[in-house]
């Protein structure tokens, strides 16, 4: 009883494909929609963004806007690279005054941001690649301090990347995002093996 | 036999015929985020949430002190795991009277534990069942409105003074719910009883007392800061308990929070006034001090009326491992309510190996054990845990984002080595078959588009009160909300 089912299914994937067209989602939008019982088009679901990019309604990272709006829009953007925990590098053009953690969600970069940018979690760490760079950045205040008391993999030049904001100043910045650890504990102990 | 095994392994990811069916018990941080790690891993295995409350997100609605709001930000993150279309939320669905583990075991492929620790540590000394006597736990379920905390009913009117035992940011947060100013607390989701029991309440004096020194508190720098900054709070500790051993040195370079904790401390005792002016709030750190049973009161029988201590001196094992031993000589703090706040636990479930010392279930890195002692050979196929049932009741909610990688990566890596296939490689009935078994027993789940009109409800009332939500407290109301 599967098996002419499968035969059903598979036979129509094959119509499909050799029909041609685009089947993933781009920046222009174009999708098939009856695709989806059978192949999810968005890959991932959007679970890391937060509802904090209404607050930048106006603020675009597309390739298209910039084009659009001519050489004006490129200086108020600076240059950012995201290196994940496994070493793959991101660059990134992002608008200045918009934090790091807003800039990673908006190009798909896997940040968390359990607190939405409001210093009550420390998930969007992000350790500043460059001493130089890190010693740009205004200290962090005594909340800021208080979170990054509980990042997992803290270094001497780790900060809350929702608290880094971009400036001209730091175009070029390098930001990697921490590799999860077993160390669990908030003190640092690490526990011994079950 | 090896190739069909692995026929059937490739089975799960290649038809969507025989999608993995993942079963997460528990939605708190643990249960969410294994639930999204999970979606995210594997792009046709369907996840179940389920929860023996009606509402979702564990600690994070219920722990959580309403005066951090914040805090419960994340809930946004885990609402929209539930909104993928491969997710589904089951509230009002409980482990062993609406399901039990061995049939969940049968619908799904795969069945993650995560349902956290709902009891307590006990001290195990005299006098701990007297009137008055409560675990922090049941006193912070009391004021967040959960269901099963609001019989607590706590005495606040025949007292002025609290002991709260244990100085991490549970005991912090049970003591500055106890101390702050009431007003700052009307426009929080905090339960209406609570509040109207606080703002009656005679309680003057509270004490947050550890076993070991501040080198050794177990809060972080947050949490005390804010206590410390309560408006027209006397704050009081003793120079000598904050002399510190060359062992505490040691400890303190190798800790930034037990640095800057200690540094807090020390701020508070230097900048203190030496007597509470009139009218004042007091706010007793208390060290070296382990309760040795609790007393009687001679007026009220079968209340408590203080708590006999014993005081204590750090023993070796070196930095992080120094503990409190008794040394004789004892002291006694009256009071007419005690906060125990040393340590959650897990409750054991039929069929589930379970470690009462550490009140874990045995497990390596998530798979579970078949039994304490078991060695890695010695795993129940299928079955997983994530969270304070995994590790202990310790860490913050990001804790738990690791423990969830690690747990979704044993899943994963079982999966690919065709381990999973091996008890079944059969399609698994999910989510069907539990809605099936669920209706047949008479038990109404409680989806998450019902969760979201509890959600409006509370926050309709709220908003009649100005306060961000008004909680429903009663099984009776959520669920009339709910249908």
């Amino acid at each position: 009883m599967l098996l002419p089912r499968l035969l059903r299914v598979g036979a129509f994937m094959v119509k499909e494909l050799s029909r041609g067209g685009c089947t993933s989602i781009s920046r222009t939008g174009c999708t098939r929609q009856h695709w989806r019982p059978f192949i999810e088009l968005q890959s991932v679901p959007r679970v890391f963004q937060g509802s904090i990019f209404q607050k930048y309604p106006h603020f675009s990272t597309t390739a298209e806007n910039d084009a659009s709006h001519g050489s004006n829009k490129q200086k108020d953007m600076i240059n950012v690279t995201f290196v994940d925990k496994d070493g793959e590098e991101k660059n990134i053009k992002v608008p200045v005054g918009m934090s790091m953690l807003e800039a990673a969600h908006e190009n798909d970069i896997e940040l968390e941001g359990a607190c939405e940018g409001s210093l009550a979690c420390s998930t969007c760490h992000v350790i500043v690649m460059d001493m130089d760079y890190y010693n740009k950045l205004e200290d962090p205040t005594d909340e800021e301090n208080d979170m990054l008391d509980l990042a997992f993999g803290l270094t001497e030049t780790s900060r809350l990347g929702c608290q880094i904001v971009a400036s001209p100043e730091l175009d070029g910045i390098r930001l990697a995002i921490p590799a999860a650890t077993r160390n669990f504990a908030v003190d640092g102990y690490v526990p011994k093996p079950h | 036999m090896y190739k069909a095994r692995a026929w059937l392994s490739r089975s799960f990811t290649a038809l969507s015929s025989n999608p993995l069916r993942v079963c997460v018990v528990g939605s708190g941080p643990a249960g969410f985020y294994t639930a999204e790690k999970t979606l995210k891993a594997h792009q046709e295995a369907q996840v179940d949430i389920i929860d023996r409350l009606p509402t979702p997100f564990g600690l994070v609605r219920s722990g959580v002190a309403p005066d951090h709001p914040e805090t419960k930000i994340v809930i946004n993150q885990f609402s929209r795991v539930v909104q993928h279309e491969r997710c589904s939320f089951f509230g009002n669905v409980t482990l062993g009277s609406s399901v039990s583990l061995s049939e969940l075991r049968q619908l799904y492929h795969v069945v993650v534990l995560a349902y956290g620790a709902e009891s307590d540590r006990a001290l195990g000394i005299p006098g701990e069942d007297l009137i008055g006597v409560h675990s922090a736990r049941e006193f912070v379920w009391w004021y967040n409105g959960h269901p099963d905390g609001k019989n607590l009913s706590p005495d606040l009117k025949s007292t002025d003074t609290a002991v709260i035992l244990g100085q991490g940011n549970v005991a912090l947060d049970v003591a500055r719910i106890l101390l702050r100013p009431t007003e700052e607390l009307a426009t929080t989701d905090i339960a209406s009883y609570a509040w109207t029991a606080l703002e009656g309440s005679s309680i003057r004096k509270v004490y947050l007392v550890g076993r070991r020194g501040p080198v050794q508190a177990a809060c972080t720098a947050k949490e005390l800061r804010e206590i410390l900054g309560i408006k027209n709070l006397y704050v009081h500790i003793r120079e000598d308990d904050l002399i510190k051993s060359p062992t505490d040195e040691e400890e303190m370079k190798n800790s930034r929070i037990q640095r800057r904790v200690y540094e807090l401390l020390s701020k508070a005792a230097a900048s203190a006034s030496s007597q509470p002016m009139l009218g004042q709030r007091e706010l007793h750190f208390v060290f070296f001090r382990k309760p040795d049973s609790f007393l009687e009161s001679n007026e009220r029988s079968g209340h408590v009326s203080g708590v006999h201590f014993e005081k204590t001196a750090l023993k070796g094992g070196g930095p992080g491992k120094q503990y409190a031993v008794g040394t004789g000589e004892f002291e006694d703090l009256d009071c007419g309510m005690v906060l125990k706040s040393i340590g959650y636990k897990s409750v054991p479930v039929n069929g589930l190996p379970f470690d009462n010392h550490k009140g874990i279930v045995p497990n390596i890195r998530g798979r579970v054990l078949k039994n304490i002692s078991g060695d890695s050979s010695q795993v129940e196929n299928g079955l997983y845990v994530c969270g304070w049932l995994k590790r202990g009741p310790t860490g913050i909610i990001a804790t738990n984002l690791y423990c969830a990688e690690e747990t979704v990566g044993s899943i994963s890596e079982d999966l690919e080595q065709g381990v999973l296939a091996s008890s079944s490689g059969l399609p698994k009935p999910g989510r069907e078959g539990l809605l099936q078994l669920l209706d047949n027993r008479n038990v109404r789940p409680v989806p998450f588009s019902a969760w979201e009109k509890i959600d409006s409800e509370e926050k309709r009332l709220g908003s009649l009160r100005n306060k961000p939500k008004e909680k429903l407290t009663t099984y009776e109301d959520l669920l009339k909300v709910a249908t």
